[in-house]
């Protein structure tokens, strides 16, 4: 790709953004509404005040832990799709400890992120064992344990963990359960921010400097010959999906601790997805991670104001999203084939009858 | 009591119809060397398109082939994004997932909760009156006998007839396929768009039939990814994938009849989460080698039979491109 020129470069940079910005306004005027006074809206849901503009603090803190996680699963050529209910099992333990235990207050907190952190590991590396020891493809795993863990919400939620809440949430967790604000106006937590800015740097650390990073990338690459070079593929991969689910068990619980003060329902409100969404914008390029995932976050943030002066339906911040996704993914693959053809043209290959079969990341290699 | 086994039976047959027509069109996908991930968005859009088209027209037919051309559409970007972008078939039916679930939701919001068209109920005469199998599977909608069809008529392609044999050479040896003259991506093309139409009709066949109408959050969301499992457990064969979505009906259903009638006291969410279950035990029986040494310990005939029936590998080219140059 370095032979393209910075005018080509730039206009691939720009070019799906104009896209999915125009098919997004298309759909506004579909519904009869107006795409300025939407892209209005979703600026000043963002950034009105410092109450709208901490919610999106609030939103970039747990998206951006989840997409530093599947940086890792990605990078072992895993499809995490499974974060999703990591998330919410990290929102479980934590909400467990808050309720339950009784633990003196400068303990608590840590604690329960701590808890967070197993629960999130935990449901990960079920996804992790039921493919490496019986075969079960990750994203199967994945979408069959994000429907239990919110099987398991909702009955604790109705059942045992009832008492002084309702069907839409458990009882509001003690002041000493809580993630203090950094004051009333700044309202997001310290400590989970300085907690995000640590795993992105150990993360991308040790993504390009160790041991373990090498043999992650080696097995995303190519499992098969990884293994024949002596990587051990079954624990690079299992390794992969616990650091994930610790991640993610913390964007859990900075839910329940913070955002929300208990447990509801839907507690992840699709973070995971969303952070699946911008790991594959960013193709593993974790440096782009807390950028990617601010432009999410306000977006996400402004979309609260949409239903109520505008009477869209909040999906539209979802479209949106996925919309850029999906044409950045079709347009990278637009600029390789043209460069592809300019090449066959600077350098005419010997025609051939021969033809070749390319392996991408083969779904159906762990089906065996 | 007979009366009403025979109802919970046909509401099996009924219920299972829209899994068998989906999981018929990924196995066509899949036979070919395609992986349209996509399933349980394309499900969902085209349910509501299906439902608001023949809402507004007030035809059913209508609605129907909106929703195949949606249900194909989105199969072709797949399949186009694959071969001429070389793009990752996974990523892009993910997205597409979740874009058409979101899409679906903006755009479904004034059909939400409105009465619209349904398609009745059509018995057969002479068949429905068989003890026993006319009540169960000779009266139901036109879509469940065109289900039965789509079985056998599937079936008959891929094994008896030289396109089928094409096909399945395109999924397994696209090279060989094409030095033998075939037109390797053109065939994935018709094939994903026939399978991506089907994957658009089961999504009708909730709206307009078995779920009928339009509800956010949508009643038939995940069973798109209940029917790319049951294309799994059925090994990539019709009868099988067909057992699979019918057995998969039932044990729902007998889920549901069991809580209900036996009062053990169990909340009812839990119901919610047994497909899921259901879903990772039978993926664990096929992938694990489990089915592989149960047939072992049967007698030799019987062996025989049974793991040309039972075989589960992937077509081999699955999700792979394929350039001739």
């Amino acid at each position: 790709m370095k032979d393209q020129s910075w005018v080509t470069r730039l206009a691939f940079g720009v070019a799906p953004i104009l896209v999915s910005a125009l098919v997004s306004a298309l759909l506004i005027i579909l519904v009869g509404a107006d795409p300025i006074a939407v892209a209005s809206k979703l600026w000043s849901g963002a950034f009105s005040d410092l109450a709208s503009a901490s919610n999106v603090i609030n939103l970039w803190i747990p998206l951006t832990l989840a997409s530093v996680g599947l940086v890792v699963t990605f990078t072992a050529g895993l499809w995490n799709i499974g974060v999703e209910g990591q998330i919410l099992m990290g929102a479980l333990f934590a909400s467990g400890v808050a309720l339950h235990w009784k633990i003196p207050a400068p303990f608590l907190v840590p604690i329960e992120i701590i808890m967070a952190m197993l629960g999130g590991a935990l449901w990960a590396m079920l996804v992790g064992s039921l493919k490496v020891y019986l075969g079960v493809h990750e994203i199967f795993g994945g979408v069959a344990l994000n429907a239990l863990a919110n099987v398991i919400a909702i009955t604790l939620i109705t059942g045992p963990w009832k008492e002084g809440g309702n069907s839409r949430g458990t009882a509001p967790f003690s002041p000493d359960a809580v993630l203090p604000p950094i004051s009333p106006q700044i309202d997001f937590s310290l400590l989970a921010f300085l907690i995000v800015i640590a795993s992105f740097v150990i993360m991308w650390l040790a993504l390009r400097g160790t041991r373990w990073g090498l043999q992650l990338k080696a097995t995303g690459k190519n499992a098969r010959s990884a293994l024949l070079l002596g990587v051990p593929t079954s624990r690079s991969t299992l390794s992969a999906f616990v650091v994930c689910g610790l991640l993610a068990g913390i964007a859990g619980s900075y839910r329940v601790l913070f955002t929300f003060g208990n447990l509801r329902p839907l507690v992840s409100g699709g973070i995971g997805f969303l952070a699946l969404l911008v790991v594959l914008l960013v193709s593993m390029r974790v440096l782009w991670v807390p950028v990617v995932t601010f432009i999410f976050a306000i977006l996400l943030g402004g979309s609260a104001k949409l239903k109520i002066d505008l009477r869209l339906d909040a999906s539209l911040v979802g479209v949106m999203q996925e919309t850029v996704v999906l044409i950045v993914l079709l347009f990278s693959g637009l600029r390789q084939r043209i460069q592809e053809r300019r090449n066959r043209i600077d350098h005419p290959k010997p025609v051939s009858i021969t033809a070749t079969v390319e392996n991408q990341r083969v779904i159906g290699d762990s089906f065996e | 009591m007979n009366d009403e086994l025979l109802n919970t039976l046909s509401s099996i047959i009924a219920n299972a119809t829209p899994l068998v027509i989906a999981s018929l069109g990924e196995t066509i996908t899949e036979r070919v060397g395609v992986v349209n991930l996509s399933l349980d968005g394309s499900i969902i859009l085209s349910a509501m398109i299906g439902f608001a088209a023949a809402m507004v027209t007030g035809n059913a037919i209508v609605g129907l082939i909106a929703a195949m051309i949606v249900g194909a559409l989105i199969a072709l970007i797949v399949a186009a994004a694959g071969i001429e972008l070389k793009q990752d078939q996974v990523a892009i039916g993910f997205v597409l997932t979740l874009l058409c679930a979101d899409l679906a939701q903006f755009l479904g919001d004034p059909y939400a909760r409105q009465p619209g068209p349904q398609i009745l109920k059509t018995p057969i005469p002479l068949l429905q009156d068989i003890p026993l199998l006319g009540p169960v599977f000779f009266r139901q909608t036109l879509l469940v006998y065109f289900s039965y069809i789509l079985v056998i008529g599937m079936w008959y392609w891929l094994f008896r007839t030289r396109q089928g044999l094409a096909l399945r050479a395109v999924g397994e040896r696209p090279e060989t396929a094409f030095a033998r003259g075939t037109r390797v991506n053109r065939l994935r093309y018709i094939y994903v768009g026939v399978g991506g139409a089907l994957v658009g009709l089961a999504g009708a066949s909730y709206s307009l039939s078995v779920k009928a109408g339009w509800t956010t959050p949508p009643s038939m969301a995940g069973d798109g990814w209940i029917a790319l499992a049951i294309v799994i457990f059925g090994g990539w064969h019709p009868f099988r994938v067909v057992l699979g979505a019918y057995l998969f009906a039932s044990l729902r259903a007998f889920a549901t009849v069991a809580q209900r009638s036996a009062n053990l006291g169990i909340p009812v969410v839990i119901l919610n989460g047994i497909p899921w279950v259901l879903m990772i035990v039978t993926l664990v029986l096929v992938s694990s080698g489990t089915i592989e040494r149960l047939l072992r310990v049967l007698p030799r005939p019987v062996q025989k039979f049974s793991r040309n029936f039972l075989r589960s590998d992937p077509p081999a080219a699955l999700g792979t491109r394929f350039d001739a140059e």
